[in-house]
């Protein structure tokens, strides 16, 4: 058994990913992963808060990390967003001393204090590199066959360094994919980034990041896509009909979590997965392995 | 001479946030502009702002729309051969354009940053459906109603909550008495 600390973000816990939070607890009690939710977590403030609000942004990722020193283990987000966001403050508060003084201040106003030993990691990193190909591998009940999944690792979760996986042509998720029978097809544009949060206020040019990248899944024969993060997922899955719309394509591209690919070949059912969460309808492709 | 004291007080200024300080680095070889998705989207590209912000513009630089494009993608930051975080340095100025109540050319990004902020300063969460349409209707209650296939059909999958999860009271009241104190505090630096 592997004991980690789990912050689920805002979207994986009670937001629009929740099937990530479901998938990712059910892959993890199959291999034997104790995943213990952080207390009372706060959101991690994500982009829109480290872009306007520098030093409250600090504090809000040092208040989540204060909780999880006390309890002295690893802190696994399946978020790419919380990620970046946790661990930067972590570098910056090491970083920069001043920056460190004033969230020091800021955190004794709410009775806590951070010293900068917690590791964060995403769970991608822990099931490639703590867990490993292998041990997945062998918990494996319905071998995926050969389907075509394109390995989508979007920005967040490898860049900036230094990371777990090449910046610009990462392989964990390949490699996780062919470990559960499935191959990753080639795929160009899979660190290149999907709007992120713009499509809010931007929606224009995210749709056409957007068709990108749905473009080179399909243009080389992949018959599903995983993510490993929820804004990702989100943007390629219940944007694709605005893609369709707004260029004249017909992409009808399902958009796994790569927790729910991992589920599906571990034989769990869709109770546990979520997969009807999806808004292209997955189970075309899948449902000779459900 | 004026010129250069002008100058010498934006740039230091961009340097005193946490990532700023790579301004001074720059040799403008554009590989960042080369990298990022939406450098032809910008009225200045990343590498030109920093040579603008280096020339003392100040106005220019922080009511540009392009640190606004920034999608936090940090592809030009792994690419940049004099190692200058590039995605912090977008963040360093537009905390400054804002600090500084400078218009933002036409993009919305700044006030959809300003409605996520205030939902998580007030929850400690984002339930997005809120903030999805507290920022529409501030912004175009037009756009709201275009989205309205999309949220039925996040809803119509079970996406969409409408309750939005809380904090503990004790928690809710510790992290406003810690992000009050940022604020007392006037931010970076």
């Amino acid at each position: 058994m592997k004991y980690y600390t789990y912050f689920p973000g805002c979207s994986s816990s009670e937001g629009g990913a929740k099937a990530y939070g479901w998938s990712t607890q059910a892959v993890s009690k199959v291999l034997d992963i104790e995943l213990t939710e952080l207390d009372d977590w706060n959101c991690c403030g994500s982009t829109p808060y480290s872009s306007i609000e520098e030093l409250a942004s600090f504090c809000l990722s040092a208040r989540n990390l204060a909780f999880a020193e006390k309890r002295g283990l690893d802190l696994v987000t399946p978020c790419s967003s919380c990620y970046v966001i946790l661990n930067r403050t972590n570098s910056h508060l090491k970083q920069y001393p001043q920056l460190k003084a004033d969230v020091d201040e800021a955190l004794a106003a709410g009775g806590l204090e951070y010293h900068g030993t917690v590791r964060v990691r995403h769970l991608l990193d822990v099931l490639a590199n703590d867990i490993g190909y292998e041990a997945i591998e062998a918990k494996v009940k319905r071998h995926l066959d050969g389907l075509k999944v394109a390995p989508y690792y979007g920005c967040q979760v490898v860049r900036p360094k230094p990371s777990f996986d090449h910046p610009e042509f990462p392989q964990s998720l390949d490699k996780l994919i062919a470990s559960l029978g499935g191959e990753p097809t080639l795929f160009p544009l899979k660190s290149r980034c999907c709007g992120g949060s713009l499509i809010i206020p931007e929606e224009a040019l995210a749709l056409d990041l957007i068709r990108k990248l749905l473009g080179s899944a399909l243009s080389n024969g992949a018959e599903c896509l995983v993510t490993v993060c929820p804004l990702c997922q989100t943007n390629l899955d219940a944007y694709q009909s605005r893609v369709n719309k707004r260029f004249r394509t017909d992409f009808n591209l399902p958009i796994l979590f790569f927790t729910q690919l991992i589920g599906v070949a571990f034989g769990l059912g869709d109770e546990d997965l979520g997969l009807k969460t999806g808004i292209v309808p997955a189970e075309r492709v899948l449902a000779k392995y459900l | 001479m004026e010129i250069r004291r002008r100058a010498d007080s934006f740039v230091g200024e961009i340097c005193a946030i946490p990532g700023g300080e790579g301004v001074r680095l720059c040799i403008q070889c554009g590989t960042c502009t080369a990298s990022c998705p939406h450098a032809d989207k910008m009225e200045h590209t990343p590498s030109q702002l920093i040579a603008m912000a280096r020339a003392g513009m100040r106005a220019e630089v922080l009511s540009s729309n392009a640190m606004w494009y920034c999608l936090s993608c940090y592809l030009c930051t792994v690419r940049c051969p004099r190692g200058i975080k590039q995605t912090d340095l977008m963040h360093a100025l537009e905390c400054l354009a804002v600090r500084q109540g400078l218009s933002h050319g036409r993009t919305l990004t700044p006030a959809m940053y300003r409605s996520f902020n205030d939902f998580v300063y007030s929850l400690g969460s984002l339930p997005e459906f809120g903030f999805m349409t507290w920022f529409h209707l501030l912004t175009n209650p037009l756009r709201a109603f275009r989205m309205i296939p999309v949220a039925l059909s996040l809803f119509r999958h079970g996406r969409l909550s409408i309750r939005a999860r809380r904090l503990t009271p004790e928690g809710t009241n510790q992290l406003r008495a810690i992000l009050d104190k940022a604020e007392s505090l006037g931010g970076v630096p």
